[in-house]
């Protein structure tokens, strides 16, 4: 690529935008995924007890059940976001700055 | 000449498969109490004859080295998020996290867990500049901007590594299993499976890799959801019924979790730092294995890398999910019949055969043909995405760029990537058949911490960070890649477990939380103190990579009009 290009690319608000708003985004969501993660695995290290409890008296269910299938569950619908996002508002702003070097 | 090949390589294979005709009646050894079993073999031979002929149709189309390497970049999210999925789902992970839950119940679940979670954080951070920047391997994207030979030659050794003892821990396990299930002697396996992998990568190249994985993930997830809910159909739907049956009858198992302690974590993890080292080495490692990472190249665009995650995600969550009710289904409806224990009371064929015994419960000789053939197409299917993982860093890595820097045509590379395949598919077999009696169960750990250590720092540094230089990639990635080898050599998985001493030096079996850092530590340092002329380009060379990561601009294969 050329100085003059990177430059001119460079300088362009819709891409400054673009990366601002998306590098937020994905960085957002990697924190949520990264704390949902390592509270359920320093529960696990430090107080395992705490997923032994029954979800209702009488139930052997255990709340680490769900609570582990939510993490799974918790991990799709993030992906889901970002992809939603990223396919339609990033892209559009991509393709206007592509537009934009013609 | 490659139609006779293939033919002859079916022959071979038939042969060689249906051999255990004549064999199976001298196998009834200690182990094998399995008799022939014909459904199995019947399915499996389907399965073979079906990917033969997609090999023979996608040689037809695999004719430039992009092709070869990437399918001719026309696979689409969908197809894609699939095949990343299979993948993922290889037989060890299908059948070993169904043992845990069987043995273990909950801690099963942990297990799973710990490698979903990476999967978004690899959307949201890597998989798009990936795929803008990289053409056929994370080499190329490691080095994009710093010295080809120091970088590659360090990428492809890491490369190499990883697949080499994933390798082998998939080749031996191809062997156990396919003893037990079809009758086969160990060898023979390791030899069909050997070369049904060359075969495939040699002449089909990732386009065929790609829809041999892409069908066994089809049939995984459906085989895994009809045992699913032959288990739920069997408590009547009900959850709490199912738990309730599975603590009822652990109560007095011996070697499990017994009792109701089968619905909280148990010992897999306990102390703080194999907590956070266990979390890192399933994150990064996933972000650094050579054969997920080519596959982000065989899209056509950002876009449809990202619908890639997002389905593979979805699959794997989903497969993990049912890997859960297998094994507490194996709990109720197998651990007491014994039709499937040994006389001490044991799984027969170890608990690894958890699902496959289920199958059996559930859907009879068939159904369990159906399984074994699948578990067969699994292991098949993973061994030849990491073979073509493993020639392109020979043939793209360093016999194109380091060796010929750069000077070299297509057909040439080419030529050096299918001879690269053959020998690694000799070596595979070898390395199978003398592993057969050894202790493998670090491999796989090692392989991650190898990625996560030496892989994953350099690559996403060389995306993220303006100051990285050659020597701090070199130099810090090499450290990391050191770390993890002389930390699992020493902990208790190869220094206790293999050398036979009384007490690991390293008491963790978790290395990544150490040498992770080390890596980026020795990344960071090594780059700032760097003066030399060379760190001057790979500085200055940053920003107009970082416009091609975030576009797309000028990326390969991509429309730029």
């Amino acid at each position: 690529m050329q100085q003059e290009l990177v430059d001119k690319i460079k300088n362009d608000p819709k891409y400054q935008a673009l990366v601002s708003k998306r590098s937020r985004f994905a960085w957002i969501l990697s924190i949520i995924m990264l704390v949902i993660y390592y509270t359920f695995i320093m529960v696990i290290a430090f107080s395992p007890q705490t997923f032994a409890i029954k979800i209702a008296e009488g139930s052997v269910i255990t709340i680490g059940i769900p609570i582990g299938i939510l993490i799974i569950i918790s991990a799709f619908v993030l992906t889901g976001i970002y992809v939603w996002r990223a396919n339609g508002e990033f892209d559009n702003l991509t393709h206007q700055i592509k537009e934009g070097i013609k | 000449m490659s139609r006779n090949f293939l033919i002859w390589g079916a022959f071979a294979t038939l042969f060689a498969a249906t051999g255990v005709f004549a064999t199976g009646g001298v196998l009834d050894g200690a182990i094998e109490k399995q008799s022939l079993n014909v459904a199995a073999i019947v399915m499996f031979l389907l399965f073979v004859a079906g990917t033969l002929g997609i090999t023979y149709w996608a040689a037809k189309r695999t004719k430039t080295a992009k092709d070869f390497y990437t399918a001719g970049g026309g696979i689409t999210g969908l197809q894609n998020g699939l095949a990343i999925s299979g993948d993922y789902m290889s037989a060890a992970s299908f059948l070993g996290i169904s043992a845990l839950v069987y043995t273990s119940g909950y801690d099963g679940l942990i297990y799973s867990i710990g490698f979903l979670v990476g999967w978004p954080v690899i959307l949201f951070l890597i998989a798009e500049r990936l795929r803008n920047l990289g053409k056929y391997t994370f080499a190329d994207v490691a080095s994009y901007r710093l010295a080809q030979t120091p970088i590659r030659t360090l990428s492809a050794f890491g490369a190499l590594a990883t697949v080499i003892l994933y390798l082998i821990a998939q080749m031996v396990g191809a062997g156990q299993l396919i003893q037990l299930l079809f009758g086969l002697p160990y060898w023979m396996a390791v030899v069909i499976v050997g070369v049904l992998m060359t075969l495939y990568v040699t002449f089909g190249g990732m386009l065929a890799t790609t829809w041999v994985q892409i069908i066994k993930a089809v049939l995984l997830l459906s085989g895994a959801t009809f045992i699913a809910l032959g288990v739920l159909y069997s408590f009547d739907f009900s959850f709490e019924k199912m738990f309730t049956e599975a603590i009822n009858t652990t109560r007095d198992a011996k070697g499990m979790m017994s009792g109701e302690t089968i619905m909280a974590p148990g010992g897999l993890v306990n102390n703080w730092f194999d907590a956070i080292s266990l979390g890192i080495a399933l994150m990064f490692g996933t972000a650094g294995l050579p054969h997920i990472l080519m596959r982000f190249f065989t899209v056509a665009d950002a876009k449809e890398a990202r619908k890639s995650v997002f389905f593979a995600t979805g699959f794997i969550g989903y497969f993990y999910i049912l890997t859960f009710i297998i094994g507490f289904g194996a709990i109720v409806l197998i651990s007491k019949n014994p039709e499937y224990l040994t006389a001490e009371g044991g799984l027969l064929g170890g608990n690894n055969m958890a699902a496959i015994h289920l199958s059996h419960a559930i859907g009879g000789n068939i159904f369990l043909g159906f399984i074994s053939a699948v578990a067969f197409a699994t292991i098949l299917a993973v061994v030849s995405g990491l073979t073509l993982a493993g020639a392109s860093a020979v043939s793209h890595d360093l016999y194109a760029n380091v060796f010929k820097r750069g000077e070299v045509n297509e057909a040439q590379e080419m030529k050096i990537s299918k001879m690269a395949t053959v020998v690694l598919g000799v070596i595979a077999i070898g390395l199978g058949i003398a592993f057969e009696k050894q202790n493998i169960a670090f491999m796989v750990g090692l392989a991650f911490a190898i990625a996560a250590s030496a892989n994953f720092p350099v690559l996403f540094l060389s995306m993220y960070w303006s100051k990285l230089t050659t020597r701090g990639a070199f130099l810090g990635g090499g450290l990391g890649l050191l770390t993890a080898i002389v930390l699992v050599v020493i902990g208790p998985t190869i220094w206790v477990a293999i050398l036979g001493n009384e007490e690991a030096i390293f008491g963790s079996k978790y290395p990544a939380l150490i040498s992770v850092t080390t890596a980026f530590v020795g990344i960071w340092f090594f780059s700032i103190t760097d003066n030399s002329k060379r760190a001057q380009i790979d500085r200055a060379a940053f920003e107009a990579q970082d416009i091609r990561c975030q576009t797309g601009i000028g990326a390969e294969g991509a429309v730029t009009h």
